[in-house]
């Protein structure tokens, strides 16, 4: 009898090129994605040593960290040039490399532009049971379409473009349980934070997560790569979802998926891709749907959760030493103090957009309850940046655009924007951001910028109230919203 | 790559648990498109603060980094292992880290050393006045008071730090049997190439 395998163990088992003695094996490398700031460094290490690109045809670039979201043509189409130059270098290098090296490049300008988290999966590059790539550690929300996708460094990055490879050790693995439905108002965004939560930054290092369980069965795609996408953020590289019909359905017809014969040899490859009756976790973590509520971090870590309708908690609840001292600098930095309540912590910037919360549905999410209404007066600045030219397109033909505009938002090209700030969108030094991103990090969104990671729903709640908001009350007071 | 074998020397007492890349090297340093130069960025949020270890001269030019737990999380950023290895540093000593880091960290040649905590706080006060001695052949950490700690290493990782070898090279000197599995591949997932649009 064959021994049950977790669907982590089939896809890594399907890859083995070459296994060593001490238990490394040589890991054949299906997709790389190649962005413009960790790639600079590995074309250049394959140009001093006269390497090639094995396998371009395996490998996208995308630009989107360094871009600004302001327009980038004028209106003959000449390129707006980049304030920033280093940023502009960047940009250069990539648009170089690519051609050079023969790698397929989605442009700044062509339509297919966005976050290269957003671009892989729609464009059907992203593919169950696919290794997949990137020098980006957000790269685990591919898992959920079933690849088993993580971040690498530049060096793995030239690796991979020279041998299509990785020399990798099997991690071990976790099963993340959650059973029961979620409550009105929550959202994905919210048990991705709850997990965070739960288990803690350093939780998940190790250990490649499956996510289980009917809640995330009953998931959207978009949900499930939002949960996939703060994997990293519970210090698991990778996160997996097995692939079912919606994944099937998601990927049909997507330009760069496999058609016709091809099609359906890969489904029925990818229908087998679950985890074994009987096959064994490393660790498994349970939390019950019913406890999930919408949440909002406090601190500078994204493992700092509390219920939006909770408190800033008080540095000496915390048991272990060092905890209580990073919890008071985080209050420090953060302006907050032990006990206040959440819903009374004032914001004046409003970000809607990163690879865990920009595509069509967090915006459809965020504009349902933005609309017919206006972002309160405290707000200095509220944006909204699709995650990529078809997300902005495809929220423009439903009106999107307009709903909100109308309410006082920014409507943003496509790019990483205010995640990193990176690019100009910042978030100024004492001044606090209602962010749908991943990382509160200190300084993250702009030097001394204060982040408050938050679901669509509850930042667009945020920019109505001017303050963290639990968006079950915005909920209630419109008629026929559903969660 | 430049072969390590053992280092000797002074040692930041840096401690501090949960050090995020962006800690170790701030977001608008990536905007490089070579990896020199970047120890100047290194730390740069905490050299603000009076009387960091980073700018005491007493540890300048150390080799050898003692941090807390979980050193290296959040972001991917290689810059954070150049950061480190342009400031000079060849060693950090924790008692974790993040998986990526210390991929990146070896990949340029430096070495990540675990420990337990209470290592850890003994070497940190041996840092304060005295070198520490590394031994990667022994895999050992000692101090010149008969400290001794002992720590593992993944044999691979030894063999290219001890031999300064290029990871690329070896894997390519290997290239046979990366085209034997993509030959089988080609047969059973012909759906692997993307479509071209
Ligand atoms: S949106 Fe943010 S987290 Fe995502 S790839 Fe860009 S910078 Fe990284």
């Amino acid at each position: 009898m064959v021994k049950p395998r977790t669907l982590y163990e089939k896809i890594w088992d399907a890859h083995v090129v070459e296994r060593r003695p001490d238990g490394t094996c040589l890991i054949y490398i299906d997709r790389h994605l190649v962005h413009e700031v960790t790639s600079p460094q590995a074309f250049e290490g394959l140009r001093l040593a006269g390497r090639k690109v094995r396998r371009p045809d395996l490998t996208l670039a995308v630009p989107d960290h360094n871009l600004p979201t302001t327009p980038r043509r004028d209106a003959d189409g000449h390129r707006i040039p980049i304030a920033d130059p280093e940023s502009a270098q960047q940009l250069a290098a990539l648009e170089r490399n690519a051609p050079e090296f023969g790698v397929r490049l989605i442009g700044d300008a062509d339509p297919e532009q966005g976050i290269v988290h957003v671009v892989g999966p729609e464009q059907g590059f992203t593919l169950p049971g696919t290794t997949l790539v990137c020098g980006d550690s957000h790269t685990s929300s591919h898992g959920a379409l079933g690849a088993l996708a993580f971040g690498i460094g530049t060096s793995e990055v030239e690796h991979v473009l020279a041998t299509q490879t990785l020399l990798l050790k099997q991690s071990k693995t976790m099963q993340v349980v959650v059973e029961g439905e979620l409550g009105y108002g929550v959202t994905p965004k919210d048990v991705a934070l709850a997990i965070c939560g739960t288990i803690g930054t350093a939780g998940g290092t190790g250990y490649v997560m499956e996510y289980r369980g009917s809640v995330f069965r009953d998931m959207s795609i978009e949900g499930r790569l939002t949960v996939a996408n703060m994997s990293i953020e519970a210090g698991a590289r990778s996160g997996l979802f097995a692939p079912d019909e919606k994944t099937f359905a998601y990927i049909e017809g997507r330009p760069m998926a496999p058609k016709g014969a091809d099609w359906d040899a890969a489904v029925a490859w990818w229908k087998t891709l679950h985890t074994d009756e009987g096959a064994t976790f490393d660790k498994t973590v349970v939390i019950d749907a019913a406890d999930i509520v919408p949440n909002v971090t406090w601190g500078t870590s994204p493992e700092d959760v509390v219920p939006v309708t909770g408190v800033v908690p008080d540095p000496e609840s915390f048991a272990d030493a060092s905890k209580r001292a990073a919890a008071q600098k985080s209050l420090d930095y953060m302006g907050l103090s032990a006990g206040q309540k959440m819903e009374d912590v004032a914001i004046e910037h409003v970000f809607i957009g990163s690879c865990t919360n920009s595509r069509i549905e967090d915006l459809r999410a965020a504009a349902g309850l933005l609309k017919g209404r206006h972002i309160a007066a405290g707000i200095k600045h509220a944006m909204v940046v699709p995650g990529s030219g078809l997300v902005k397109r495809m929220a423009e033909a439903e009106g999107l655009d307009r709903i909100f505009l109308d309410a006082g938002f920014e409507w943003r090209e496509p790019g990483c924007s205010a995640c990193l700030g990176m690019n100009p969108d910042k978030v100024p030094a004492g001044e606090r951001c209602a962010s749908t991103s991943n990382r509160n990090f200190m300084g993250r969104q702009g030097p001394g910028s204060r982040t408050h990671l938050v679901s669509p729903e509850m930042a667009a709640a945020a920019a109505l109230t001017g303050r963290l908001t639990d968006v079950r009350a915005l909920m209630g007071e419109k008629e026929g919203m559903v969660a | 790559m430049d072969k390590l074998t053992t280092v000797d020397g002074r040692a930041y007492p840096f401690g501090m648990k949960n050090v995020d890349t962006d800690i170790v090297i701030p977001a608008h340093w990536l905007k490089t498109i070579s990896r020199a130069g970047l120890g100047r960025g290194a730390f740069e949020v905490l050299r603000k603060e009076p009387g960091n270890v980073f700018d005491d001269p007493e540890y300048a030019g150390s080799p050898i980094l003692i941090a807390g737990d979980n050193f290296g999380c959040g972001s991917s950023r290689e810059h954070a292992a150049w950061a480190l290895g342009d400031l000079g540093i060849k060693v950090v000593i924790a008692p974790s880290f993040s998986d990526i880091f210390s991929g990146n960290a070896f990949k340029n040649g430096i070495l990540t050393v675990v420990l337990p905590q209470d290592a850890i706080d003994r070497l940190m006060e041996v840092a304060k006045s005295d070198p520490i001695h590394v031994d990667l052949e022994q895999q050992s950490v000692t101090t010149q008071y008969q400290d001794r700690f002992h720590f593992e290493i993944d044999p691979f990782r030894k063999h290219c730090l001890l031999g300064g070898l290029d990871e690329i090279g070896l894997t390519l000197d290997e290239a046979d049997v990366i085209d034997a599995f993509e030959a089988k591949d080609a047969v059973s997932r012909p759906w692997l190439v993307p479509a071209v649009a």
